[in-house]
């Protein structure tokens, strides 16, 4: 036995050495870099001087900067609650489902999902532009007289966020709830608990863990997702992501957006660490 | 206790609907006279027509369908060759180089552009191709290597054995039974990784050179300066090739499932 063991052993170890390979080189290796660079100086006319210095993470607690963290927190928060309202109940009522319409509703779910986000976003400018759908709609319903010009405000990038994220937490809340046995709610009610108990302590519970992972997958993206802050926020909305892309490209200021991603991702392992206390799990349902 | 069971199903409808309204709403404008799409103008396909002139779209979607199988092809064979490796080693490093490589996309896509953007930069790799590749490769891994994992776990082990006991060598075995028994893995892992490739938009504007710029580059500057109805021509014809993949994966997912595999592909 011991003899085909090793064989495989040594077939293994060549099999997994390009994952090795790449693993280290084109992931471990830049996300180093970004360290190392987060503690540079900044050129005078272009590029990194390495000289080791604090003022990059300094600059981030500039009361400028310090706020966009802020307002990307909010966004992020206002999104997650949004994605909760709309994804947990479709998750939960979608595992009610017979086989057959799970597999038709799937299959419904994922053509949006597999759509291009530009296309997406485009229907959602159309929609908010002045003058657009929208406005159209709520004039005729007389509910305004006056078009609102949604484009450009705060409202429809948290739409647009949440939209661009609610599959990822249907999927998370779906995988738990079709996991779970519905008889047990059914013995709870029989029992003598109210639907809204028997929710609460039975269904609840069980479907947490898919919920969490929601969260997860809804929070951390939308706080760097700056497309999207961009296109339907016009300036007004400048998320950590926007300020990175910023600082890359147009303020050529790499140390300063190297050390916004070292905290952005510090604030995103934070996250991560939280949600694997909470749920005990160590990999998000439904991920993939 | 039937209208009970309803409110459900009707919320469900209401909100799939939602979800279809931009979409339609693109497709819709897309056969508009006037360019302003708040105004309807009439019916017209004369944008297909501009579309069709317009070469640096066509282009730009050349990239984007060369560089979605390029980095779906590499996350394939790396995904699963690692994968498989990873049931076989028993090395202490084995679960930090896994979390590595699907940091990826555990991470802000936006991160990854960066570090990307300024690693490429410090190594002297020229913006293009190559580093687009490189880039896509690196978060479309995780996709295939997790699915194939999950899959792998889930085989019954002593079949490989059985051939190794039946004097097979390990390529063999690899070759004849757990490639075949996994190759639904791979297949949906490669899938996912070409859709979130050619979807790109983040870390694709980090690492895109001059003449590389891809199809989702190319609408995210549009939308932003300033978009003509030609753009939901285009759109209007991605979405059909959207429906053509779905439809595809919803009819090769009705395939049996070879036995063993318990793989939530």
């Amino acid at each position: 036995m011991g003899k085909p063991k090793r064989k495989t052993a040594g077939a293994g170890a060549l099999a997994a050495l390009p994952l090795y390979v790449f693993a280290l080189v084109f992931v471990l290796g830049p996300l180093i870099y970004m360290v190392a660079l987060s503690f540079m100086t900044r050129a005078e006319a272009w590029g990194v001087v390495p000289e080791a210095t604090l003022k990059n993470y300094a600059d981030i607690f500039q009361p400028v900067y310090l706020e966009t963290f802020w307002e990307s927190i909010k966004l992020a928060v206002v999104s997650t609650l949004l994605v909760i309202a709309i994804g947990y109940p479709f998750g939960y009522f979608m595992a009610k489902l017979t086989a057959k319409w799970k597999k038709r509703t799937m299959l419904l779910l994922m053509i949006p999902f597999w759509t291009s986000s530009l296309i997406r976003l485009y229907g959602w400018i159309i929609i908010f532009r002045a003058g657009g759908v929208f406005d159209s709609c709520l004039m005729a319903l007389h509910i305004t007289e006056e078009p609102l010009k949604m484009l450009y405000t705060y409202p429809a990038v948290v739409v647009g966020m949440a939209y661009a994220l609610a599959p990822f937490m249907i999927f998370a809340v779906y995988s738990s709830a079709e996991k779970l046995d519905f008889s047990l709610v059914e013995a709870a009610r029989d029992l003598g608990a109210t639907p809204w108990q028997a929710f609460r302590t039975v269904s609840f519970k069980l479907t947490l863990p898919g919920l969490l992972s929601g969260v997860v997958l809804t929070f951390v993206p939308s706080m760097g997702l700056f497309f999207i802050a961009d296109i339907l926020g016009g300036n007004k909305v400048v998320l950590v992501g926007n300020l990175i892309q910023e600082q890359l490209m147009k303020a050529h200021n790499w140390p300063f957006a190297a050390a916004l991603s070292v905290a952005l991702l510090a604030l995103t392992t934070l996250i991560l660490f939280l949600y694997r206390k909470l749920s005990g799990a160590s990999d998000l349902e439904g991920l993939v | 206790m039937k209208n009970r069971t309803k409110l459900p199903n009707i919320y469900l409808g209401v909100i799939l609907a939602l979800m279809y309204v931009p979409i339609l709403l693109v497709i819709v404008y897309s056969f508009n006279e006037s360019k302003i799409s708040s105004v309807w103008g009439g019916f017209s396909l004369k944008w297909y027509e501009e579309l069709f002139r317009d070469k640096a779209l066509f282009q730009a979607l050349g990239n984007s369908v060369f560089l979605g199988l390029a980095s779906a092809f590499n996350a394939g064979v790396i995904g699963t060759l690692g994968a498989y490796g990873m049931t076989k080693l028993h090395l202490r490093s084995k679960g930090l180089i896994e979390y590595i490589s699907t940091l990826p996309i555990m991470i802000p896509e936006i991160i990854l552009g960066m570090v990307f953007m300024a690693f490429f930069s410090l190594v002297g790799i020229p913006f293009g191709m190559g580093t687009l590749v490189l880039a896509h490769t690196a978060f479309c891994i995780p996709y295939v290597f997790m699915l194939v994992k999950a899959r792998l776990v889930g085989m019954d082990p002593s079949l490989a054995e059985a051939a190794l006991d039946l004097g097979a060598s390990p390529r063999q075995v690899f070759c004849g039974i757990t490639l075949p028994l996994v190759s639904p893995a791979i297949f949906s892992g490669m899938l996912l990784a070409f859709a979130m490739s050619i979807d790109d938009v983040i870390i694709s504007v980090f690492v895109t050179g001059v003449n590389t710029s891809t199809l989702p580059v190319k609408i995210y500057t549009q939308l932003k300066t300033g978009v003509t109805p030609k753009v939901n021509a285009l759109c209007t014809l991605l979405f059909l090739a959207t429906l053509a993949l779905c439809g595809l994966a919803a009819f090769l997912g009705r395939a049996p499932k070879p036995p063993g595999g318990k793989g939530r592909g």
